[in-house]
């Protein structure tokens, strides 16, 4: 049991009527505000790359990443560092730019503005205030490792006041699960980012610049001190992706939050008796036996990008599965979206 | 608030010197002594000692302390998102409703005397509704003009012969009043649809006991904070007949209504779910709203979207909004819709001449609150009274709102007059008129200081099995100097309304 979530009374709470759309919106709420947590992660690693590397190229692989290459450049001719940061933090006219998420976010929250705490929505509203506020200077390149930090500190700020405040029913676990699928999608698109950036040039496998692009991409997401801890020796890639996919203690690998997303869904089930959540948490399932049954080698020899890929691909049916579940395709979807066309299927344009 | 239109229709004419005003020390040092009714220092009463401590208290405080709690209030108002949001193409624009750090008193006996009128007309207004889409009585008996109501464009035949449980039809009212001259309430306007800004009065409490602790220490003010839980209880007690425990919701247009952050209010203060349109759904002649364990059964709605949304299959064919079949299902009796479809034929302005006639029709009763005193132009004495004072009066069109059509005598001029003269005689029945009015001023908080600003009065009924009226209301008020609109699109800001527990 995750000690996180023992707080919620043994049988559930009697609280029978959640509406399908404020479920919806939760989840998108909760997989808004961990997305852009991720996509500053993002942008910090990146920049620490390209640093450096003295090369432009790691800028292109943020846009790959995110399968974004089609609508980035029909705004831009190269991928320069102004250009991609722009793209993914101001511009309002980019879907998957942190401006657009975070003002999408706010609109899910304020669909759910019923169920959240006042102190939710107060620290939504500033946040989104404040994005909405950023313009050209403050994304130079001088002032983006502190812009990065800030937006990662807000979107933990968000986390604790939620974790702090919000009432533990099954809007709670729809909560957990909108952040745990998302976290579990992005540790995935961390990972890859790295061997991206390293396609063009394969001659700096195992050098010093490549243990220390790797050693980035563990700082990046908060994972570098439990690593020391927890992997003696080398660090090697093999070690620092079987860490981020497989470890069970650090709250970001792909196993901890395959494993929490299981937990709320199946909490769902017998908390609350929404055995519609079946075909969900059987897939998670799967997911969850295929991560557990191969060694990182494994992964690794059969192509990490590829598993990576597949992977983004399973839990985008989960949601699905989800939705098809606690709101049925009779609704028409809800949730406000970055992207102008709202339905079942447009979760991502990054899958 | 899109619907709290209350044009107040007249300008006014001043009086100079005809009450003492009392010159006060401090923040009031460049007051202008009014030459209105100033609800604050210019009273007509003698004042009792809370509201003489109350003027004590704020004399002592500094302007530039004044204005630096107001401009952390607004911050704060901000950040909490109680706002009303204005949607541009590209973006969704918050807007605060100014508030004024100088609240607006209330004694015990003038709450009396206002919660006792507002009761009697929301009674009167009940009864009024159930007649006219039953019997008709009142229209038999020639008090009320049968035209004036079976012609109403806001008569719902859908009403006929429906009965409501507990024969409320109205279980929100505003009453919209404002003080003439010598301090009587008078009523401008009854809000029988959806009456908004209720929101505005509890956060405006809330707001001023975290920004003026030290102003509403140690008084005896009547709480504010009871509407969500009397709101639940009224819905809950006219439920359809056998529902126990009835699951009440809130039906909301959604977050792209200006007046969607009130809507949230309400739904947390009553705790009943925001419902949409689209999370509701008729079978069989049943509402249901959509779970994630499946549908659930809805018996009373509480909606904030007009009449017109309500159903496409009876009402507007295009309206998203609304839930198809609704009304069927409110016809077999199966839900409560609150407010009642069709109210709008009792607020109308054409019918609000007619109030005081219907209270005594009804309850056999003198009104307790009068209307402004009004001419109507359909009858042959109210028409050759107009004729005979047009400079002096205001006349208004019945059909038309906003302040469209109408004159205000004493700004006319004479060729103006006689164009007008024209259209009343060849229509004298689409016209009312009434005398222009001193509306009552407060101390505001402006630009240049703290000056009179005018200021209206909107209390909440709220009725079940009794009809309950929440201590205060919205006090709306002009900011801009001399202005009569205290609308919010028009510069209009609000105070918090103390009423005084003793």
């Amino acid at each position: 049991m995750n000690p996180l979530m023992i707080d919620i009374p043994p049988g559930g709470i009697a609280m029978p009527n959640l509406l399908s759309r404020y479920a919806e919106c939760t989840i998108w709420l909760a997989r808004y505000m961990e997305r852009i947590e991720n996509l500053a992660r993002l942008i910090d690693v990146t920049e620490t790359f390209v640093r450096a590397r003295s090369t432009s190229t790691g800028w292109l692989s943020i846009v790959q990443i995110n399968a974004d290459d089609e609508r980035f450049f029909e705004r831009h001719a190269v991928a320069s560092e102004e250009n991609v940061v722009g793209f993914y933090v101001i511009d309002r006219e980019n879907p998957n730019s942190i401006v657009s998420i975070a003002h999408a976010a706010r609109e899910n929250a304020r669909s759910l503005r019923p169920l959240i705490s006042t102190e939710m929505w107060m620290h939504l509203n500033m946040f989104t205030n404040a994005i909405s506020a950023l313009g050209p200077t403050d994304i130079r390149p001088s002032n983006l490792s502190a812009l990065c930090a800030r937006l990662k500190q807000d979107c933990q700020t968000h986390h604790g006041i939620t974790e702090g405040t919000f009432y533990r029913d099954q809007a709670w676990l729809f909560y957990l699960i909108g952040r745990n699928l998302e976290r579990a999608d992005q540790i995935t698109r961390l990972i890859d980012i790295k061997y991206h950036t390293l396609l063009p040039s394969v001659a700096g496998v195992g050098s010093e610049v490549d243990i220390g692009q790797w050693a980035a991409v563990l700082r990046s997401a908060a994972a570098y001190h439990a690593y020391r801890r927890t992997v003696p020796g080398d660090m090697t890639p093999a070690h620092v992706a079987g860490f981020l996919l497989k470890n069970d203690g650090f709250p970001r690998s792909l196993s901890t939050s395959l494993r929490q997303l299981h937990w709320a869904v199946g909490h769902l089930r017998t908390d609350y008796g929404l055995k519609n959540g079946y075909a969900a948490a059987e897939r998670i399932e799967e997911l969850r036996a295929t991560l557990a049954e191969q060694t990182v080698e494994d992964i690794i020899l059969r192509g990490l990008h590829e598993f990576l890929d597949w992977v983004q691909r399973e839990l985008h049916l989960v949601q699905g599965e989800i939705a098809r579940a606690f709101w049925p395709p009779a609704m028409p979807a809800a949730a406000a979206h970055p992207d102008p066309d709202p339905g079942l299927s447009q979760e991502q344009s990054q899958s | 608030m899109s619907d709290s239109g209350s044009d107040f229709g007249s300008a006014f004419g001043s009086d100079p010197g005809q009450h003492d005003a009392q010159q006060g020390p401090g923040l009031f040092v460049s007051y202008d002594t009014p030459d209105f009714y100033c609800e604050l220092m210019n009273r007509r009463d003698p004042a009792p000692d809370s509201l003489t401590l109350i003027r004590e208290r704020l004399a002592h405080f500094g302007l530039t302390e004044l204005r630096q709690r107001a401009r952390v209030a607004e911050a704060d108002l901000y950040n909490l998102g109680i706002t009303f949001t204005v949607y541009t193409d590209r973006d969704a624009i918050d807007r605060i409703l100014p508030v004024d750090l100088i609240p607006r008193v209330l004694t015990a006996a003038e709450w009396d005397h206002v919660e006792r009128g507002v009761q009697q007309r929301v009674a009167a207004i009940n009864h009024f509704l159930w007649d006219i889409y039953h019997e008709r009585r009142i229209l038999k008996d020639g008090i009320v003009p049968a035209g004036l109501v079976l012609g109403n464009s806001n008569y719902r035949p859908e009403m006929e012969g429906l009965d409501v449980p507990g024969g409320v039809y109205v279980h929100i009212n505003g009453t919209d009043l404002v003080r003439d001259g010598a301090g009587n309430f008078l009523v401008l306007e009854d809000n029988a649809r959806t009456p908004s800004g209720v929101s505005y009065v509890i956060e405006n409490r809330h707001m001023m006991l975290r920004s003026m602790p030290d102003l509403a220490a140690g008084l005896d003010l009547m709480p504010v904070d009871e509407y969500g839980p009397r709101l639940r209880r009224a819905l809950t007690e006219t439920a359809p007949g056998g529902i126990r425990d009835a699951e009440v919701v809130l039906l909301s247009p959604g977050i792209y209504n200006s007046a969607y952050f009130e809507h949230v209010f309400l739904a947390r203060e009553m705790g009943v779910p925001l419902v949409e349109g689209r999370d509701l759904m008729v079978e069989n002649g049943r509402v249901f709203m959509r779970t994630v364990a499946g549908p659930r059964p809805v018996h009373s709605i509480y909606r904030r979207l007009n009449d017109d949304f309500l159903d496409p299959q009876v009402f507007n064919p295009d309206s998203m909004l609304g839930v198809p079949g609704l009304v069927d299902a409110y016809r077999r009796g199966n839900v409560t819709i609150a407010n009642a479809i069709g109210t709008g034929v009792a607020d109308d302005k054409a019918v609000y001449a007619y109030m005081p006639r219907i209270i005594r029709y009804y309850l056999g009763e003198e009104p307790i609150l009068s209307n402004v005193e009004t001419h109507i132009c359909g009858e042959p004495e109210g028409l050759a009274y107009t004729l005979a004072n047009l400079d002096r009066l205001v006349v208004k069109p019945v059909g038309e709102s906003g302040g469209y059509g109408l004159i205000i005598g004493p700004h006319a001029t004479q060729a103006e007059l006689e164009t007008f003269r024209a259209s009343l005689l060849a229509d004298p029945a689409n016209y009312i008129s009434q005398p222009v009015i001193d509306l009552s001023v407060c101390p505001t908080l402006c630009e240049a200081g703290v000056e009179a600003r005018h200021v209206d009065l909107r209390p909440f009924a709220v009725t079940g099995e009794s009809t309950w009226v929440l201590p205060g209301g919205l006090s709306r008020v002009a900011l801009r100097k001399g202005s009569l609109v205290v609308n919010s699109s028009q510069g209009g800001g609000s105070k918090d309304t103390w009423v005084l527990a003793s």
